[in-house]
């Protein structure tokens, strides 16, 4: 449950965020986020990488769609030399959801080993 | 809490984003680029996207309505006259911001800023041919008119509004990728906007290349090799047009021919204008015309790119209403039309860049020997900022003739050069072009196209107007200089100033046509006016574009719209028509193997047509360029460099004339080649090289000729490759690899403005619009699109798309 409320609070507060900071916000979001819900290591990474991740994913496929992906074949073939919008947004989404889990990881260690819930 | 694992995590944490935000670890900052409500996936325009929008601003005066058609034109109707230059300055950045900024930064000679020391000698380059100088010279006297003044000002004013409201998610795709920001625009910005046009096509010369060639030729070599005046030359001003005496008589300078200089030039420039920089454009009066009213076209051919140096759209105020191509970077439309005239251009060509050899009293080149004492120079210090490196700090030295562009510290492409040339430029004289556009948009008849016109000094241009009165003319305007016969062909000593100029020719001895007999006025960029003219006019013009123009225009009657538009796209090739008969005749068909024999069949039986899938416009292209070099590789081997290689024309005329022309044979071997041999051996030289493109089934003329129109930072993904398009050099349709017509136009002055017209780009500048490069098929087809004068009352008209309304606050 925590996992799931946590997610859903990195996801809307990274969204709210980044729309006055720079993107790199994310990080600080899931931090915080899991800095006051705590979390194992592991679930913590997990969770602010699902978070931003499909945050990012969805958002930039919704773009990518309503402009019918015409951008993202142009910028997959300069980017990742390769015409293919999907991997655009697979990257997208890779590259929010790596760095929204290391700043909830970092944010996980901030408490001894949370005990296992009974 | 467990330090370690969270340092450590912290400390990755804060890693991946420096990766991700800079370009340390990857060739981007993908972080930055790809985060959805920042970086590049703001650019993906929705396909829907509602370009409507309400907005206020302080300066304007009154209330502007643009009402946008579904190709995205903007049609601009604004209460008072500078308002609507507020409208088009804040429209243009909105669509096409970087390249505005690209270009003129570039023009500046600052593209280092952006892109680093790859840029350094193109920077250098343009900061010492004085580009700025220029500019700044041209505003200067831009500004002292009133008229251009607030025109400028409130266009400036309409693009910093533009500019001002940019955030870091809504700043165009390039800067993001290339990351760095626009700053804000200014009236020099549009001066050297209208520089960089100049440097276009007023700064082709081949001084250094000519110099060169005349100290290694003979005098009679020579004068075959770069003969004054072409005899296929039908000049813009027909033959047999009589021009009274000149006004000014340059003095040839004593010593003028032994003066040139006996010693190779060991500079070349490290930029040069595009030699095709050229144009069609033609008025035919009402007695050609089904209509009975006059049909005015253009098409300029200049770089093809993306975005494109064009764009559409209609400006109306109480005062004027005027359609057509505007420049983003400039106030008003260039060409086009209003309700009473229509208007257009083709470059005059004239060589009005000439260099003259410095020589210094000592290294601080404080001092040049200028008749007979020594004179003081003073220095430009041009600061040119360079991203991630120091600051280049190039001291250039200023004399009577101009910038002292090459001299031991820049010598161009080389190295090890020691002379000091100056350089004598038109483009630096103070002048106001932006009144001629202003002019000719309020333009109602023949008399105002003429006082608009004379204002036109550099780059000098072939003027074509048309009225609904009836009325068709043409001037080969331009402010020119005065030469003796041969004057700035060559470096010129810069010691004596009987070399300088000696005067402008009169405006009243500007060659023009008005109403002539004929029943059309036309131009090509060929020579202006025959050799009766008592002007010297330089050597370079191409003949032929010129020629089957006009041998069309004049069998042409009850000409239509559709007529003219199948005479901008014709590609018959009249170079070809001349040329064939030499190799249908030379060609030895009894040493050719079957192969070959194959491919002559495929030039034997060519229709003489450029068309896209024309094989044999290809085996004939190759094959001239391998018979240019049978003829003069062995002549050339040993030129210094660089040089120039004869015209084409003069190739052509040269065999046409004597089959036995002295350069036919191969100095290098000891038998006396003949034109049968030459003809043979560049023809089977020829079918070696489309061995490649025939077996990749590319041999048809437009999959091996490849038109693209290249993003202006040359990003693939952003270009169209390849386009099916035919044409190409000395063919009406004169499209090229990367160059040719940049914006047709047809336009026949019936009572209703019948307009047609087309560009190879887009409205939208941003890649990531559909609007972006939807003109490029239908152009490389052929098509055209009707071009909507529309009125305010039409504004419920359903090909209006969008409306912006912009009020003062």
């Amino acid at each position: 449950m925590k996992f799931i409320i946590s997610l859903f609070l990195i996801a809307i507060l990274s969204f709210a965020a980044c729309l006055f900071l720079p993107w790199w916000c994310i990080a600080l979001v899931a931090f915080l986020v899991l800095a006051f819900i705590p979390q194992r290591p592991l679930l913590a990474f997990l969770c602010g990488f699902f978070a931003v991740g499909l945050l990012w994913a969805v958002l930039s496929f919704y773009i990518s769609s309503k402009n019918e992906h015409l951008l993202a074949h142009k910028v997959s073939l300069l980017i990742l030399n390769m015409d293919n919008p999907l991997f655009l947004i697979i990257i997208t989404a890779f590259i929010g959801g790596l760095v929204a889990g290391m700043g909830a990881l970092t944010a996980s260690f901030m408490r001894r080993p949370v005990p296992v819930e009974a | 809490m467990r330090i370690i694992p969270f340092v450590v995590c912290a400390l990755l944490t804060l890693a991946l984003i420096v990766t991700f935000n800079s370009k340390l670890l990857l060739p981007a900052p993908l972080g930055k680029l790809l985060a959805p409500q920042e970086g590049v996936w703001q650019n993906a325009e929705p396909a829907g996207y509602d370009f409507s929008a309400d907005l206020k601003f302080q300066s304007l005066k009154g209330k502007v309505e643009v009402y946008f058609d579904d190709r995205l034109v903007p049609h601009v109707f604004a209460e008072q006259e500078n308002d609507v230059y507020f409208v088009q300055g804040y429209l243009h950045a909105k669509f096409r911001l970087w390249q505005m900024d690209l270009q003129t930064l570039s023009a500046a000679g600052r593209a280092s800023e952006v892109v680093g020391d790859i840029a350094l000698n193109h920077d250098r380059e343009f900061r010492r041919l004085g580009m700025v100088f220029a500019a700044e010279n041209s505003l200067k006297m831009m500004e002292t008119d009133p008229v251009i003044k607030a025109s400028c000002d409130a266009y400036t004013a309409g693009v910093n509004a533009y500019i001002h409201s940019l955030t870091a998610a809504t700043l165009p795709l390039e800067y993001k990728l290339i990351g760095y920001r626009p700053e804000a625009w200014s009236n020099l910005r549009t001066a050297l906007f209208l520089k960089y046009m100049s440097y276009d096509l007023a700064a082709h010369e081949n001084d250094f290349e000519m110099t060169n060639a005349q100290q290694y030729f003979s005098a009679s070599d020579f004068s075959l090799l770069y003969p004054a005046i072409q005899d296929s030359l039908d000049p813009i001003i027909p033959r047999g047009t009589v021009y009274g005496a000149p006004s000014i008589t340059p003095v040839i300078p004593a010593a003028a021919d032994s003066l040139y200089f006996k010693e190779p030039v060991t500079v070349e420039e490290a930029n040069t204008p595009d030699k095709d920089n050229g144009s069609n454009n033609w008025a035919v009066s009402g007695s050609k015309t089904a209509s009975g009213e006059p049909i005015l076209c253009n098409d300029p051919h200049l770089g093809l790119n993306l975005p494109s140096l064009w764009y559409e759209m209609q400006l109306s105020t109480p005062t004027f209403n005027a359609y057509g191509a505007s420049f983003p970077g400039s106030p008003s439309v260039i060409i086009g039309f209003n309700d009473s005239t229509a208007f257009g251009f083709t470059n005059g060509g004239r060589d009005v860049r000439d260099y003259f050899e410095i020589t210094f009293k000592d290294d601080s080149r404080q001092e040049y020997w200028f008749d007979s004492s020594w004179q003081k120079t003073t220095f430009r210090y041009e600061e040119i900022m360079i991203a991630g490196k120091p600051t280049f700090i190039d001291t250039v030295a200023y004399t009577v003739f101009g910038p002292v562009m090459f001299d031991k510290s820049y010598s161009g492409k080389r190295t090890g050069n020691k002379k000091n040339y100056a350089v004598r430029w038109k483009a630096h004289d103070p002048s106001n072009e932006l009144i001629i556009f202003n002019k000719l948009n309020h333009a109602d008849n023949y008399s105002d196209y003429q006082e608009a016109v004379v204002n036109l000094h550099t780059p000098g241009q072939n003027c074509v107007f048309a009225t609904k009165s009836g009325d068709i003319a043409i001037r080969t305007q331009g402010e020119w200089p005065a030469k003796w016969q041969g004057q700035g062909d060559f470096i010129m000593p810069g010691f004596d100033s009987s070399y300088m100029w000696q005067g402008m020719i009169p405006d009243a001895e500007t060659p023009f046509q008005y109403n002539p007999e004929r029943g059309f006025v036309s131009s090509a960029n060929q020579r202006p006016a025959d050799a009766t003219y008592p002007y010297y006019l330089g050597r370079e013009y191409p003949t032929p574009r010129g020629l089957i123009i006009n041998r069309r225009l004049e069998a042409m009657q009850q000409v239509t719209p559709k007529d003219m538009m199948n005479l901008q796209t014709d590609n018959y090739n009249v170079f070809a028509e001349m040329a064939m008969p030499i190799f249908l005749k030379n060609i030895r068909t009894t040493a050719l193997n079957s192969n070959e024999k194959k491919f002559y069949d495929l030039l034997r039986n060519w229709n003489l047509r450029n068309d896209p899938d024309s094989k044999g416009a290809t085996v004939f292209v190759e094959l001239w360029g391998k018979f240019k070099g049978e003829v003069f590789d062995d002549e050339f081997a040993n030129a210094p460099q660089p040089v120039l290689r004869p015209f084409e024309s003069t190739l052509l005329e040269g065999v046409l004339k004597d089959p036995a022309y002295k350069f036919i044979d191969n100095i290098n071997t000891a038998t006396v080649e003949t034109l049968e041999d030459i003809s043979t051996t560049a023809f089977k030289k020829a079918v070696l090289d489309l061995k490649i493109p025939d077996a990749a089934r590319k041999l048809e003329w437009a999959l091996f000729k490849g038109t693209s129109v290249n993003h202006l930072a040359k990003i693939p993904a952003f270009s169209r490759k390849n386009l099916y398009i035919g044409g190409g050099n000395n063919i009406i349709n004169a499209t090229k690899q990367n160059h040719g017509p940049s914006w047709r136009m047809v336009l026949s002055l019936t009572a209703e403005t019948e307009a047609y017209g087309i560009y190879p780009g887009g409205q939208s500048g941003n890649p990531g619009s559909r609007f972006y490069d939807n003109f490029v098929d239908d152009w490389a087809a052929g098509k055209y699109y009707t071009l909507w004068m529309m009125t305010k009352d039409q504004n419920t008209d359903s090909r209006v798309k969008w409306k912006m309304t912009f009020s003062p606050s």
